[in-house]
């Protein structure tokens, strides 16, 4: 396999980037920050979000960056008026139809950009879905779904492979459902909480956090998070726990470590009560 | 043994039995081999069973009224298919319903886009509620010439629309000088042997004699551009497929006429199967493909009629399968019915869906000539670009060429609909005007004053009467930043409210939407609910949302999904905030 790098323009500066990077690999490497919310890396890019696309020479549409191969001798703009103002209307679109608040990471974005999500009337379609809090791990709040497929993916074929979710219905009225919406302890779920984990607007919550945040103390800036090692069985996962008031509240695992890419099973997310003993270690 | 999860519900004998008669057979019990566990990503069971999906929810919804939760689960069991994935496919398309009818009747669809809805839809619809009729309103059902459009679903019985048994409107059938529409009406369509008494076949035999690359060099030489809409050099597609590696390749007819406005392909099928059938096994014998796929849209049952009756008497009579005509060539075809989705006459979505997943586009490149259907080496084409290709080997591609324009070679087949005296399909050579078309099918009625022509369907845009000296040919069109799009020449007089027509084309991009893209998914539903604003659309912010689903889009829906809006505004059909 010869694996000549690649040499790419972004905003006219050359980049070196491996052979089989994406655009958007390159566009880091050139040290461009590109706005991304279906996009992660550790699941396959499926290019729906639209956020990232950049203008290509050449080509009569802007492209998405994080699908997209990177050729020698592509030329890409990052922020040429029409980048940015496909970007602009991205987030707009996604803030006058989903619930944001609890997704800073795309304030920064919505600022760059000059997103007005309240330019579109005074009654907008959103999603309008009723909470679904079905279980003792997680809940689901689709009005804060922006539909970017990352946890159909997670459940399907880039982790999990249990397929106990996917993307139903068509256009505005598109969900993420379990067949006829049944609900999760009769669905195929098997709470790995991969799911949660690459959900990028809190639509899927651990119920630690949904319970915290709906008693109004949820802390994240207090929350010290410790690397361990998941003490369930021998594959070695990595975990990191993340604690408030001295009690775990949210269970991860790194996106880049070699064993987990980022998802674990519902051992190493969930069965953690114990270290706390007392009536808590009932819970699973 | 299954790594599938199933709810407790099970399907009825009905329902199992529908079910099986059309996947069960082929397939026998699901044994599935250590290799073939979802674990390792079931690749090859999608290949071999995925794409029976939706005949199995078409035969489940037939029998059972909507797609019943033991239903599913028997497909789902039978196919090795994920239920939640199955119910996302199913809720993708509008002939599918997941909820149960309560009640064991047939459902009438009635079309609401513009030429039925000026041709008093809403009475239809009002009058078959009255009779207490299950009725559903649709977009285009694709008989525009013969408003009110109705398309009977039916539930064990057969689907049919009640103007089956009408003579087709081709006001010019019988006319020797024809080429497309030659046959519509003169000879019998349900009959090989006519079909072959009238010169059928004959091209077949020239490719044979010309060979792969002779068969290619004359399509190159004849300039032919697919009529689909996008206007594709249909040889240099086919030379793309024939250089490719890998395989099996496969020929996939884009049958799936959905742009309001167009019913070409249905009266041209309708009327001369065995014309495509032997079009699309040049086109196997071309590029060495194995396989053909005819992807039909769902709502054109006697299509489906005529095409399986043709496929049958061709294999039969060794025009398809091995050695055909006692060539060394072998070839198959297969028909697939689409079940209401707009978007599947895209091609990538099209795939999807005939492979058995949602109708999604993919996003390219890769286009379909290196990863196609099944990821394998496709050619794709619309029904009329095939049956062009019929010609340019029995005439030779000098004859063809010095049809029509330098640019636009051969005729072309024009859908005549909305306020016109005879409206109906027309096959006229390239380089005919608007005017010239308008004129043929009787001129303007209603007022008898032309308001405006949506020219190239919902996809397309409004021309005024200032229009109407544009030539009907692809630079033509460019040049008037128009597109012919797929033929679609509909026409409003001043006494039709345009309003509510762009209104209406705006809730059927909305509608249609597969919802996949943020620009498109939203964008469609923020310039429908903008057309309804109090002081009228809002023109600049409708002019940003169309420059993003332009450029941000993922496919030619959300390109185009503002096109017909923006040109209203710009003709003054309805009014705008600046």
């Amino acid at each position: 396999m010869s694996e000549t790098p690649v040499t790419i323009t972004v905003d006219g500066q050359p980049v070196q980037v491996p052979a089989g990077s994406t655009v958007l690999d390159a566009c880091t490497a050139a040290g461009v920050d590109t706005p991304t919310i279906c996009y992660a890396p550790n699941l396959t890019p499926v290019n729906v979000c639209r956020v990232c696309v950049v203008e290509l020479e050449g080509s009569r549409t802007l492209v998405p960056s994080c699908s997209r191969r990177a050729e020698a001798g592509m030329a890409v703009q990052t922020d040429s008026e029409r980048v940015r103002h496909s970007r602009k209307m991205v987030l707009e679109f996604l803030g006058s139809a989903v619930e944001l608040d609890q997704a800073p990471q795309l304030d920064p974005w919505m600022a760059r950009y000059g997103a007005d999500p309240g330019r579109y009337g005074p009654a907008p379609a959103t999603m309008d879905e009723p909470l679904r809090v079905q279980d003792d791990l997680y809940i689901r709040d689709y009005d804060r779904c922006v539909l970017c497929y990352k946890c159909v993916e997670a459940c399907g074929d880039d982790a999990q492979h249990t397929f106990a979710i996917a993307v139903a219905g068509r256009g505005f009225g598109a969900r993420i459902r379990t067949e006829f919406d049944t609900a999760l302890p009769e669905s195929a779920c098997v709470y790995c909480g991969n799911c949660v984990a690459v959900c990028p607007t809190n639509a899927l919550q651990f119920k630690t956090e949904f319970d915290l945040r709906q008693a109004a103390n949820w802390r994240p800036e207090e929350h010290s998070v410790t690397r361990t090692v998941c003490s369930y069985c021998g594959v070695g996962c990595n975990l990191e726990l993340h604690v408030q008031d001295e009690r775990i509240v949210k269970v991860t695992s790194p996106s880049d470590h070699e064993v987990t890419n980022g998802h674990l099973c519902i051992k190493g997310r969930f069965g953690w009560a114990y270290v706390h003993g007392g009536a808590d270690s009932d819970q699973t | 043994m299954t790594d599938i999860h199933l709810g407790p519900d099970r399907a009825t004998e009905a329902e199992a039995a529908a079910i099986d008669a059309v996947v069960g057979a082929s397939l026998g019990p699901a044994v599935l081999t250590p290799s073939e566990r979802l674990v390792v990503g079931g690749t090859t069971r999608r290949n071999e069973r995925r794409h029976l999906l939706l005949p199995a929810l078409h035969a489940l919804q037939h029998t059972a009224g909507w797609i019943s939760p033991g239903g599913l689960n028997h497909i789902c069991d039978t196919l090795q298919v994920p239920p939640a994935e199955a119910y996302g496919v199913a809720t993708f398309y509008d002939l599918f319903r997941v909820d149960d009818p309560g009640h064991d009747r047939d459902v009438l669809h009635v079309c609401v886009d513009p030429a039925c809805r000026i041709a008093g839809a809403a009475d239809v619809i009002a009058a078959a509620r009255a009779e207490g009729r299950p009725v559903q309103e649709s977009p285009c059902l694709g008989q525009c010439e013969r408003p009110v459009a109705c398309f009977v679903q039916g539930r064990g019985r057969p689907d049919h629309t009640p103007a089956d048994g009408d003579p087709p409107l081709v006001p010019q059938a019988g006319d020797p000088t024809l080429r497309l529409l030659r046959r519509v009406g003169v000879v019998d369509p349900t009959s090989l042997e006519a079909y072959i008494g009238s010169g059928g076949y004959r091209a077949l035999t020239r490719a044979f004699t010309l060979g792969t690359e002779g068969v290619i060099a004359e399509l190159e030489a004849s300039k032919l551009m697919g009529r689909g809409g996008a206007a594709f050099p249909t040889g240099t597609k086919w030379r793309a497929v024939a250089n490719a590696p890998g395989s099996p390749k496969h020929i996939v007819v884009n049958a799936d006429e959905s742009e309001p406005g167009t019913f070409k392909d249905r009266i041209l099928l309708e009327n001369d199967p065995f014309a495509l059938i032997e079009a699309v096994t040049i086109a196997g014998f071309a590029t060495g493909a194995a396989r053909g796929w005819i992807y039909l849209r769902g709502e054109y049952p006697l299509v489906a009629e005529r095409l399986t009756g043709a496929l049958a008497q061709a294999r039969a009579a060794g025009f398809l399968g091995e050695r055909i005509a006692r060539s060394s060539f072998n070839f198959d075809i297969e028909l697939r019915r689409g079940a209401g989705a707009y978007i599947c006459g895209e091609e990538t979505a099209l795939f999807n869906s005939l492979e058995g997943f949602r109708g999604e586009p993919r996003q390219k490149p890769p286009f379909p000539v290196t990863n196609g259907l099944f990821d394998r080496p496709t050619v794709i084409n619309n029904p009329e670009t095939l049956a062009n290709v019929l010609g340019i080997l029995l005439d030779g591609a000098a004859t063809y060429a010095a049809i029509g324009t330098e640019g636009s070679t051969g005729t072309k087949l024009f859908c005549l609909s909305g306020r016109v005296a005879r409206p109906g399909l027309y096959e006229v050579p390239f380089g005919a005007t608007l005017g010239d078309l308008v004129d043929l099918a009787g001129g303007v009625t209603g007022s008898g004053r032309l308001r405006a022509v949506l020219l190239g369907g919902a996809a397309g845009s409004f021309v005024g009467p200032e229009g109407l000296s544009v030539p009907l040919t692809f630079e033509g069109a460019r040049a008037a930043g128009v597109s012919l799009g797929s033929g679609v020449v509909m026409v409003f007089d001043d006494s039709v409210d345009m309003a509510d027509v762009v209104h209406r084309i705006a809730d059927f991009f909305r509608h249609e939407s597969c919802g996949q893209c943020v620009p498109c998914r939203v964008g469609t539903t923020r310039q429908h609910e903008l057309l309804a604003a109090p002081d009228g659309p809002p023109a600049g912010l409708l002019e940003e949302i169309d420059r993003a689903m332009k450029d941000a889009s993922i496919c030619g829906l959300g390109h185009t999904a503002a096109t017909a809006v923006r040109s209203a505004l710009a003709l003054g059909l309805i009014g705008g905030q600046p």
